[in-house]
């Protein structure tokens, strides 16, 4: 299924790298932390970006709300460059909600100043107009207009993902970044978390950015899924075809190492091997190859390209272009995935 | 072990908070049981009081606590640290903060065997290479000599299991040893404890609030909230046939994959956990019970017992909590 209307937001080969010290005397080293993610993200969807901790997905993240700069590559949004924007142009647009209420907010400001402190910075309305804004999207978020003067040590942690959440939105925002917005939170406030933003997609027509490790979370919320491992996307499609048919050897491993909360079954092996590698110190060829059950000796020399399969797409010699694929197994397109 | 009516308060400024209350549980030798409710539910402060390492402010009742025959309540301070480490030992949560950043990985793991007195030096750092190999570290002689900033997450709390097995110890506690690690890590480490646990037939205690880890590796399920137990019985059981209103509750609030259509509203329990010091009466749920009466917030609720190992803390009947969980269902 390609669409037809542009995207809303777009990658373009991003990559970022930072220098890091090796020590006293022994110079400095680039670490890839992204390395050339290319994404295409539509208006109303939800695209969640999983992935072990350490592999770019809150670089990636920080990249797009314009906190880090990027050190190749575009990212457009509505058909507009906004590669280095500054923040506050950026942050019209894209907003964030963070992983932790307890550190994302400030100590010493009221709930009322943290959630109308954008619309104060972007000089919009009169005090009086801010008020009203801040009271009503805080009836929004579902919180009582009396926290308006209270501090975030008031609140439980629910009640703070929802200060950040209304925060997010009251410059409304076209995407939001969410990094993780329910890891912190108990079983019981986390899916009223995950119901209030699927309300706020259907009734405002947002865009996500989901970063979870919660598979579960992902694939109940998420529309499109994005596999990314040591600074790379390795696999990229609509959620069900990632969870139901997953190419990769290393989404296989991912979602085989999910449990999921029914009985009488068995711990999963993922015989993925121990260490996830050192980012300093790349391996050769298919970043994965060290501890990719099915690694080839090409694997080792070469980086797979992108293959695209129909609406999604993957990288790993397995599917490789037929030039590049004399020693694979099988070609791209009908492929038979039990055999992998 | 076996636990009876154990209670612990903890005396606070405010007046007395009562973490634990009147938890009971039997644990067989070799078995799993999975200790699960939300954060502030009295999980920690139970492994703790099982251990004897609750803060000096905290007081501990019960009518029995026995470990493998012999009496903790009635045992002395040097008693129970002959038994600590030892015979019972604990895997804690946070592998970034449970070990000593001034020490080699070597002589944190040696510490244990040497403390009580079962071998010399050089045994002790034969028995933690056997053990650093048997969690899966390579290079385990080179380890030994590593401190623990020098290693990732994972093969911190790797570390920590292997530390926890130094003495081979009947009963292990481990609190959380998988939340702080991603989920490939966390498939390696339980069916590595997993593995251990069935060589060295060793009990188990996981607390966790993963309801996906316990379905998977307990064989027993207490679920707690509000300091209490409100129910018990086998993993199936708990999963298939909940009967407490807040274990329904509980399990509603999850997405199960390929169960749960895309995108639909997810259960949820409204209100908060209510607060545990003072004088506490009627149940701990009824504000946020969907089914509660009248009488929830009053009477002191009784635990019932099916058969042994199945009980639920609930005024409702049988019959009338699967009830609910059909409605539940169906909703």
């Amino acid at each position: 299924m390609s669409r037809l209307e542009s995207p809303i937001l777009e990658l373009q080969n991003i990559t970022r790298t930072f220098t890091v010290s090796r020590g006293f005397f022994r110079g400095k080293q680039p670490l890839y932390a992204v390395r050339g993610v290319s994404l295409k993200v539509h208006k109303g969807d939800v695209l969640g970006l999983v992935g072990e901790s350490g592999c770019g997905k809150s670089t990636l993240a920080m990249m797009l709300l314009g906190l880090l700069p990027v050190t190749s590559g575009h990212i457009w949004m509505d058909g507009k460059d906004i590669t280095g924007w500054n923040r506050k142009a950026i942050a019209r647009r894209i907003q964030p909600i963070f992983q932790d209420p307890y550190s994302s907010l400030n100590p010493r400001k009221t709930i009322g100043q943290i959630v109308s402190l954008p619309l104060r910075v972007h000089r919009i309305g009169k005090p009086a107009e801010c008020r009203a804004k801040t009271e009503e999207i805080l009836d929004l978020v579902g919180l009582p207009h009396r926290s308006y003067a209270s501090y975030p040590n008031q609140l439980s942690g629910g009640q703070r993902q929802r200060v950040a959440v209304a925060r997010a939105l009251v410059m409304k925002p076209e995407v939001v970044i969410c990094d993780e917005p329910t890891s912190s939170l108990d079983v019981s406030v986390q899916s009223q978390i995950l119901n209030l933003l699927l309300d706020f997609r259907k009734e405002l027509g947002l865009t996500y950015m989901l970063i979870s490790h919660n598979l579960a979370v992902v694939e109940h919320m998420a529309t499109r899924v994005a596999v990314m491992y040591l600074g790379r996307i390795l696999e990229e499609g609509e959620t069900d075809q990632i969870f139901q048919n997953p190419r990769h050897p290393y989404t296989k491993a991912l979602l085989a190492s999910v449990m999921i909360p029914q009985p009488g079954r068995k711990i999963p092996d993922t015989q993925l091997g121990l260490a996830f590698p050192n980012p300093l110190e790349l391996p050769s060829g298919c970043t994965f190859h060290p501890r990719c059950p099915r690694a080839m000796p090409l694997c080792n020399r070469e980086e797979p390209r992108p293959v695209i399969l129909d609406t999604s797409y993957v990288e790993c010699h397995l599917f490789g272009p037929p030039e590049v694929h004399a020693e694979g197994p099988m070609a791209g397109g009908a492929v038979s995935l039990e055999s992998l | 072990m076996e636990v009876e009516n154990l209670q612990v308060d903890i005396a606070l400024a405010a007046g007395d908070l009562h973490a634990v209350r009147r938890v009971t549980f039997n644990l067989e030798k070799g078995k799993t049981l999975g200790l699960v409710g939300e954060s502030g539910c009295g999980k920690s402060i139970s492994a703790l009081a099982l251990m004897s390492l609750l803060p000096t402010r905290a007081r501990r009742q019960a009518s029995r606590l026995e470990f493998a025959g012999r009496d903790l309540l009635a045992m002395s301070e040097e008693k129970i640290m002959d038994i600590r480490g030892n015979r019972m030992s604990m895997i804690f949560q946070e592998p970034m903060t449970s070990l000593n950043p001034a020490y080699t990985i070597g002589d944190q793991l040696g510490e244990a065997l040497l403390c009580h007195g079962r071998g010399t030096r050089a045994e002790a750092l034969d028995r933690a290479i056997f053990l650093l190999e048997k969690v899966g570290i390579s290079a385990a002689v080179r380890r030994l000599k590593q401190y623990p900033h020098q290693l990732s997450g994972g093969l911190r709390q790797r570390v920590m299991i292997a530390m926890a097995l130094m003495c081979g110890p009947e009963m292990i506690i481990a609190d959380e040893p998988t939340t702080a690690l991603d989920v490939t890590i966390q498939a390696q480490i339980l069916l590595l404890l997993a593995q251990l646990q069935k060589e060295f037939q060793m009990a188990m205690v996981l607390i966790t609030h993963d309801l996906g880890v316990v379905s998977t590796v307990a064989d027993q399920v207490a679920v707690m909230y509000a300091g209490q137990i409100v129910e018990q019985g086998t993993t199936e059981q708990i999963f298939l046939d909940p009967l407490h209103p807040y274990t329904q509750g509980l399990l509603r609030c999850l997405p199960i994959p390929g169960k749960t259509p895309r995108g639909s509203h997810l259960g949820s329990i409204p209100g908060k956990v209510p607060s545990l010091i003072g004088h506490l009466e009627g149940c701990g749920f009824a504000n946020r019970c969907p089914h509660a009466h009248e009488i929830c917030t009053r009477d002191e609720i009784a635990l019932i017992k099916l058969q042994l190992g199945r009980s639920y803390r609930c005024v409702l009947s049988l019959e009338e909590c699967r009830q609910n969980a059909g409605q539940e269902l169906s909703r």
